[in-house]
């Protein structure tokens, strides 16, 4: 059964490294059209995360994967119960992945808008919904003994799972305009410093008010955990480094913010994956939803061998696109070929 | 409608959709990614125009492909708990084996090749887009291995407390016989589209007569790429419908609504009436041995009629009803037989074209080979049809009914409202995907980079 416990380690490390790569970034599509009002400057924003995104969105595949492989009925009982929520978010993702693609194809100001507003709203119900889902693991919804789901829609609107899903939010705004500012210049970093200020206090109070609504919601006795303790001190961390104009430490310490407060969640949650609201009796845990021994062997050994060479080649790809960009190298007509949308960025300030 | 027909049409409908834009994403990688290498290694500016111009072509492919294949995932947690619940411990596996070793190198590359151009050296840049085609091509890998076990299942025992398979063999999942002919048969399909939609585009711009020197070459690359792929995917074709003929004798018996038991048996090129409630339906010109041939791989092969294996089934797993739609499966194996037959002899006319140096003047070959970009996507469309129609009713054959697969928690409604929404946007999302693929394909050449500008960076 140790196995078991090292892939429900291994999935809340997909969901951590989900949320802090794409965190960013969907923080990005959140705020890239309330941030920035020129077409250039819009595009410097977007074109912070154009090649990563995408590489980022593989750790949330990978962690239904993995779910799906290690503990199946915990991926059956999550999805099938869950099943709008798992619509909206399916939505989400669909119009924000397109809408990179698609935003720069047509050069008109309308059909920009429109793939605009897509991006911001695709990045705005991603967080909230994952971040209901992973709120109502913990909090409980009705599971009868048949490890089915027993409820209706309304089941998931959880007081702590609809904060759940607040809480990420806020972070990914947070985390988001701590990246802008972090990887452009002029104008557009000294917009997203100033949001990043804003933001940051107010996101303190809500991961505060958060871990403790975690900490009473698992009811544990009064022993704060390290992840908890860890997350507010980073979010506030990062307020004052915001404040002091240091970015690049900011960025580190919201990155340390969004991991410990996902990784709260699983620290209060195990060993169970997934609480019932009707009986604790009825609880999956990673006892009764585990794949067989051989099953959970082979998917160790092939993570073991592939998340290094995984890790190597994004950390790699984070170094080529260290550098800031700006809006004055997005001036000339768009799209791929585009004459004049040369981007010559500028070394890191 | 019942909860099980609106979850099955829902798959249907969301697989279908996904696998339009699969096999052009496998295939145009490939084909850009050897654009890029002639361009590497002869350094003339029309290869590297080229692989810019084919290239948008592919990521727009790969933008929906990307967020559709997202829905297949969760719909087996969605739709089918029962079927995840059951089978999670063999079926997870290549999925996850998936994620980790094909999609992350997948996106990752395609991140660095489309931003990487004036970041990257020039030979590592090249490394970054063949990356992206082996991502493709080995993500492609782990899906058919577990769409093979769902065919023919292997390597598991069943678990006597849970009466649930587990996994007692991986290596058993990637030697599946099913596995090696129905992967090959996917990839070199994956060719084929990819080829016939570079072949499409470049004989629009041929027509228009701009850039003549420029598509010239890509309608000489991918007629040298169409006509061996689709020669070895009949060849792989046929060899992979003997070997399921094997193990799903009625997927093999429907395609030819073949009721009672033959030997030698012919193959009917047409037929008036069929279906499951009609056992002699009229045959239009009968071709002796054929059916024995191709489902056997003998002259006077046995095959077995619907009603015999339908019985046989019934021994061994119980009362009901195990024939699956016969309409189906008779028409689709013949739709994607034929027109791969027509695709095959428009790439054979190009070929005779090219060699008498004909092509860009040929305006009769020109308009057909611009509407014949629809024939791969009707063939890979009817292909599926094929191969998931004919393992109906079950879900894993032998093992799960489909019926037993679905959501027990999932009402009607819900499904349909699934259905309904993501109908909407699929239909949005190929309206804009069509406008975008042809405005582009049309757009004039001159308007991609010229010589004496250095590489400018794909920007969103």
């Amino acid at each position: 059964m140790a196995l078991a416990v090292f892939w429900f380690i291994l999935i809340a490390v997909l969901w951590t490294g989900f949320f802090v790569l794409e965190g960013f970034d969907l923080g990005v599509g959140m705020l890239h059209a309330v941030l920035v009002r020129d077409e250039p400057g819009r595009r410097a924003v977007i074109n912070t995360i154009g090649p990563l995104w995408d590489g980022n969105e593989v750790w949330l595949i990978t962690a239904a994967a993995a779910m799906f492989a290690a503990f199946p009925a915990w991926y059956a009982t999550l999805l099938s119960g869950l099943y709008l929520a798992v619509v909206l978010l399916l939505v989400g993702l669909i119009i924000r992945g397109v809408s990179f693609e698609f935003r720069g194809k047509i050069d008109s100001v309308r059909w920009r808008r429109t793939w605009d507003v897509l991006l911001t709203a695709g990045s705005l119900i991603v967080p909230l919904v994952i971040g209901i889902a992973l709120g109502d693991l913990l909090h409980g919804v009705p599971i009868g003994s048949d490890q089915e789901f027993a409820g209706n829609f309304a089941d998931l609107f959880t007081g702590y799972g609809v904060f759940t899903g607040i809480t990420l939010v806020v972070l990914c705004v947070l985390h988001g305009a701590t990246f802008i500012a972090l990887k452009t210049t002029g104008g557009v970093r000294r917009r997203a410093g100033l949001l990043a200020r804003r933001a940051a206090p107010v996101a303190g109070l809500v991961v505060l008010a958060f871990v403790t609504w975690t900490h009473s919601t698992a009811g544990r006795g009064i022993l704060i955990n390290l992840a908890e303790l860890a997350a507010v001190v980073a979010v506030f961390a990062a307020a004052w480094l915001i404040a002091t104009g240091h970015e690049g430490w900011a960025f580190a310490a919201t990155t340390l913010a969004m991991a410990t407060t996902v990784v709260s969640i699983f620290v209060e949650l195990y060993p169970r994956v997934m609480v019932s609201s009707t009986n604790s009796a009825f609880d999956l845990t990673v006892h009764n939803t585990a794949s067989g021994d051989y099953a959970l062997k082979v998917m160790t050994v092939v993570a073991i061998v592939l998340l290094p060479v995984v890790l190597a080649y994004q950390s790699w790809t984070y170094h080529v696109f260290r550098l800031r960009l700006t809006a004055e190298h997005f001036q000339g007509p768009e799209g791929p070929g585009g004459s004049g949308a040369s981007v010559a960025p500028q070394p890191e300030a | 409608m019942s909860q099980l027909d609106l979850a099955r049409l829902q798959f249907a409908m969301t697989s279908i959709y996904h696998f339009l834009f699969v096999p052009v994403t496998i295939g145009l990688s490939f084909l850009t990614a050897l654009l890029q290498t002639a361009w590497h290694r002869t350094d003339r500016p029309e290869f590297l125009r080229l692989t810019r111009f084919f290239g948008t072509l592919l990521v727009i492919n790969i933008a929906v492909g990307v967020v559709t294949g997202l829905v297949q995932e969760f719909q087996f947690g969605m739709d089918w708990s029962g079927y995840s619940r059951t089978v999670g411990d063999v079926f997870g596996a290549p999925l996850a084996m998936e994620g980790l070793g094909a999609f992350f190198l997948e996106s990752t590359f395609l991140g660095l090749w489309l931003f990487g151009w004036d970041k990257l050296p020039k030979r590592v840049h090249l490394g970054t887009i063949w990356a992206v085609a082996v991502g493709g091509a080995l993500s492609a890998a782990f899906i058919m291995a577990a769409n093979s076990w769902m065919q023919h299942p292997v390597g598991y025992t069943i678990n006597s407390s849970t009466g649930r398979p587990q996994l007692n063999d991986v290596w058993a999942l990637f030697t599946n016989p099913v596995f090696l002919r129905g992967y090959l048969h996917v990839l070199l399909a994956s060719l084929v589209t990819g080829a016939m939609v570079m072949l499409a585009v470049s004989a629009w711009q041929l027509r228009k007569g701009a850039d003549t020197e420029v598509f010239r070459l890509s309608a000489r690359l991918s007629l040298v790429v169409l006509v061996p792929a689709l020669l070895f995917a009949m060849l792989v074709g046929s060899e992979l419908g003997v070997t399921e003929g094997k193990y799903q004798p009625m997927k093999i018996a429907g395609a030819e609504a073949q009721w009672e038991t033959c030997q030698p048996c012919s193959f009917s090129v047409f037929q008036v009436g069929g279906g499951n409630n009609d056992q002699t339906p009229t045959k239009i010109i009968a071709i002796p041995h054929l059916l024995s041939l191709l489902a056997t791989n003998h002259w006077n092969g046995q095959v077995l009629g619907l009603n015999a294996v339908q019985s046989q089934y019934q021994q061994r797993y119980g009362p009901g009803e195990y024939v699956p739609d016969i309409f189906i499966q008779y028409w689709s194996m013949r739709v994607m037989a034929y027109l791969a037959t027509v695709a095959l002899l428009v790439g054979l006319w190009g070929l005779w074209l090219l060699r008498r140096k004909r092509l860009a003047e040929s305006p009769w070959f020109l308009r057909v080979a611009v509407w014949a970009v629809v024939l791969p996507f009707l063939i890979n469309t009817a292909g599926w049809l094929l191969t998931e129609n004919g393992r109906q009713p079950w879900i894993v054959q032998g093992i799960q009914l489909t019926r037993n697969g679905v959501s027990p928690s999932v009402s009607t409604t819900t499904v349909a409202i699934s259905i309904l929404v993501f109908f909407l946007l699929y239909a949005a999302l190929a309206v804009v995907a069509a406008v975008l693929m042809t405005r582009y394909a049309r757009k004039d050449a001159a308007e991609a980079p010229s010589d004496d500008q250095p590489v400018p960076a794909v920007t969103y």
